[in-house]
């Protein structure tokens, strides 16, 4: 790859005597979204807490437009512009949903205070489905739109990347589709986006590229169709006998 | 700064407030005078305790060790600079100290901080109490000319400090980042928060704060030692005092000191072996009865309230 | 030599308290402060029945044991599991219970203020020397050191080979997993909690043999516990030991070398220097 936004050589992460992630390589192009998939366990989130910098690698880096990120605080690396959701969705209890928002706002990649951190709130909320909704509590919420305001907040700092871990997981179908339609639109926006994803119409029609991993390792990389049809990769999702 | 009319209104009435507190020694120069600094000092120690306590919900007991070394500086100091000096020195001097302790301990789990603060007052005391008895001096005599009611003055004015300082945290960003840390720290720092430079900074606040009203008490003890200056007990009132009030709002404290005080005056005069048993239970009754203080009784019949207006 | 087996005498004592604190704090997740006031109850009652009835501490024990058992179930189960079922979050839980359990520590101290006032007590049991490698050391150190190892070992065969004791670990190492395994983690909880109790109480009857005690003392005696159960790591019963006997010994060296009233700062000097630099214990794996 040319020029790659992000990269990842060698990443590796062990606990204790597990090894987690081994050792896995691959980049992400500007404006490219990219799927992380494989089975449970597979170590995708751990991957994904790995380029956060919610879990410090073993070996390894991760490098941003050339410089490494790898070994930073997370803080740090959202400043610089990698931003994410949770596999369980952590929205602040003691705030409305606005507030929710704003949190993502004030000290990350892209920075706003005050009318002018409300006023984009306001609008990312009106972007993901939830205009109006400003002033709920987050109890109020449906499970839906608890993940939309989760989404709002991470844009709300104008990140470079987006890491969205499990975001369409525990949505009902009618849910879904329209949790695809909007990552679909953020994806004509031209974002970087990294998406660790179980749901295959989700994937087939949202990715450009993906990377599958099994037992901690890459074992494919490629377009949707290819890796969807790839021998090991159905062995991993099926076992031996089905391949 | 944009301030609304609700903003200007509390200003007004906090002013007015203040106005009718700082005419208490006009009126009486004896118990009440006496009661009303008691009042003063908690109100200080503990709203400062609860605008980091509050939000981040971590429990410093190091109110004793700040406060101990406020009246060492005074202590120290009152020969040869004047008294203002001493009190700015001592919250310069109590913010370091807040600073370090933070350093040491905020990065982990609350429990750690607890301990650690816990045990700080007796660590200073014991290298004080040890650096007199090689030095051979036992205590220090606080002579000055200021009297009950120009303490009272001194801490009135560090009480205002500290509300307006409360006030403007409250609308600046670290108080946004301090409520997000207090509720969901993983997200605070994937939202780009230095979450530990964050809890120090404001760590710093009720550290400087407890040193500066040790620095003003110490001439109303005449004579410190280190047994007096950094009585553990204080912290646990402070807690006590804040927590029954509630932490969560700016004037929730006040709502805790007034009663506690009182109630803790009318113990230790007629049952002066009973105070331990009071601060015990009253921990219990935070705990198990009121765990969002008075300010949570109150916003809870204020939606009761409300809600029965709507319906 | 004569500082290094003092130091050990006194380590061994505090290792049983600190093992009563981290099977609390370990297993039943409550950071016990009242802890230190169990202790001093514990040396009250050794106190009044050697005094009253002659009745010798070594004994006394078997009687404090099932007391402090019965008193510290009951603690847990009016007072703290009610804490545990209405906890949303760890970190909820460990404020409620550190503000309760300051609660329980001050009406300890309160109560036993007002049954036996605020003087010192202390007796002469067993305060014969013994000689120990060319040295001589009061007998009832010795012995209580002794019962401290007897105790402190039968526990860690408890723990590493009974049935219960295999359960008590499964919840102290993963308390959501072992609920999926069929351990019932409220009944062990609850037991891991009155244990503690009662070996916190055996070593406060033990420790009474040879240190002044008074109503007040117990926060320095859980301060103490809490040093040695974070230095050693929670739930390590080996690093609490090493832990236990390496504070009893920095402190006989800084009391006898330095001064007495020193004791507590270098144990805070010990401690601050293990939260800088390895804040998961001795021997704890850095945990991410």
């Amino acid at each position: 790859m040319a020029n790659p936004i992000l990269s990842l050589r060698g990443v590796t992460k062990r606990f204790g005597g597990l090894v987690a992630v081994n050792a896995m390589d691959f980049d992400v192009a500007e404006r490219e979204v990219v799927g992380l998939l494989g089975p449970n366990g597979s170590g995708k989130s751990t991957t994904l807490n790995l380029v956060s910098g919610a879990l410090p690698l073993t070996a390894g880096n991760v490098t941003l437009w050339g410089s490494q990120i790898s070994g930073l605080p997370a803080q740090t690396i959202t400043r610089k512009g990698v931003s994410r959701t949770f596999q369980l969705v952590r929205l602040l209890p003691s705030m409305n949903v606005r507030e929710n928002v704003v949190a993502g706002a004030v000290f990350g990649h892209r920075r706003r205070w005050g009318r002018e951190a409300h006023d984009h709130a306001e609008q990312l909320l009106e972007r993901v489905g939830l205009g109006g909704k400003g002033d709920l509590s987050v109890g109020q919420l449906t499970y839906i739109d608890t993940k939309r305001v989760e989404l709002a907040r991470t844009l709300a700092s104008d990140p470079k990347v987006l890491l969205l871990d499990e975001w369409l997981a525990g949505l009902n179908p009618t849910e879904l589709q329209i949790g695809i339609t909007l990552i679909k639109s953020l994806r004509d926006e031209g974002r970087t986006i990294i998406l660790v994803e179980h749901v295959m119409d989700a994937i087939r029609s949202l990715c450009d590229r993906c990377v599958v991993m099994a037992a901690g390792t890459k074992i494919a990389e490629g377009t949707p169709t290819d890796v969807l049809s790839d021998k090991e990769v159905i062995r991993a999702y099926l076992g031996d006998d089905d391949a | 700064m944009n301030l609304t009319a609700t903003d200007i209104r509390n200003l007004i009435l906090a002013a007015g407030a203040l106005g009718v507190c700082a005419l208490l020694p006009l009126g009486d120069n004896g118990y009440w005078l006496g009661l009303g600094v008691t009042v003063a000092m908690f109100t200080v120690l503990a709203t400062s305790w609860a605008l980091f306590s509050g939000p981040t919900h971590y429990i410093s007991l190091a109110t004793a060790a700040f406060f101990g070394v406020g009246t060492y500086v005074t202590g120290l100091g009152i020969d040869s600079l004047p008294f203002w000096v001493l009190v700015g020195l001592a919250g310069i001097i109590g913010a370091v100290l807040a600073a370090l302790v933070g350093l040491a301990t905020l990065r982990l789990s609350g429990v750690y901080f607890v301990i650690f603060t816990l045990g700080l007052a007796e660590l200073v005391r014991q290298v004080i109490t040890w650096v007199q008895n090689n030095s051979g001096q036992k205590g220090l005599y606080v002579l000055t000319d200021l009297d009950e009611a120009g303490i009272y003055w001194w801490l009135l004015g560090l009480a205002t400090a500290v509300f307006l300082a409360g006030w403007l945290i409250g609308r600046s960003r670290l108080g946004f980042a301090l409520r997000i840390i207090g509720d969901d720290e993983t997200v605070a720092a994937h939202s780009g928060i230095n979450t530990a430079l964050a809890k120090v900074m404001l760590f710093m606040v009720p550290g400087a704060v407890a040193a500066m009203t040790g620095a003003i008490l110490a001439p109303r003890y005449v004579y410190i030692e280190p047994s007096l200056a950094f009585a553990p007990i204080l912290s646990f009132q402070v807690v006590i005092m804040a927590l029954l009030g509630g932490a969560s709002r700016l004037w929730g404290p006040l709502v805790g000191v007034i009663p506690f005080t009182i109630l803790l005056e009318v113990i230790s005069s007629n049952f002066p072996n009973q105070t331990t048993l009071v601060i015990g239970i009253a921990f219990l009754v935070i705990v198990y009865l009121l765990p969002k203080g008075f300010v949570g009784l109150l916003d809870k019949a204020m939606i009761r309230f409300n809600g029965r207006e709507g319906a | 030599m004569d500082i290094l087996i003092t130091g050990l005498l006194l380590g061994g004592t505090y290792a049983l308290i600190a093992m009563g604190l981290n099977l609390q704090y370990g297993v039943a997740r409550i950071m016990n402060l009242a802890n230190g006031e169990i202790l001093v109850a514990g040396g009250y009652f050794a106190f009044i029945a050697y005094s009253a009835a002659q009745l010798s501490p070594l004994l006394t024990i078997f009687l404090v044991a099932p007391l402090a058992f019965a008193l510290n179930w009951l603690i847990y189960r009016i007072m703290l599991q009610p804490l545990v079922n209405r906890a949303k979050s760890r970190g909820q839980l460990e404020t409620d219970s550190i503000l309760a359990t300051f609660g329980l520590s001050f009406i300890g101290v309160g109560l036993m203020l007002s049954f036996f006032g605020g003087d010192y007590f202390s007796y002469s049991f067993m305060a014969v020397p013994v000689e120990l490698l060319g040295n001589t050391y009061g007998a009832n150190r010795v012995v209580s050191f002794v019962m401290a190892v007897l105790i402190c070992g039968a526990l860690y065969i408890w723990l590493n080979r009974s049935r219960a004791g295999l359960s008590i670990r499964a919840i102290a190492t993963a308390p959501s997993s072992a609920r999926l395994v069929g351990i019932d983690v409220k009944h062990l909880s609850a037991l891991a909690f009155a244990l503690g109790g009662a070996v916190t109480a055996v070593g406060g009857a033990l420790i009474s043999t040879y240190l002044t005690l008074d109503a007040s003392t117990g926060v320095v005696f859980t301060l103490k516990a809490l040093i040695i159960v974070i230095m050693g790591g929670v739930g390590d019963v080996r690093g609490t030991i090493v832990a236990a006997l390496l504070l009893g010994i920095l402190e006989t060296v800084v009391a006898s070398l330095l001064d007495p009233g020193l004791t507590l700062a270098a144990a805070y000097v010990m401690f601050l220097g293990i939260l800088l630099f390895r804040p998961q214990g001795l021997f704890g794996k850095k945990t991410t």
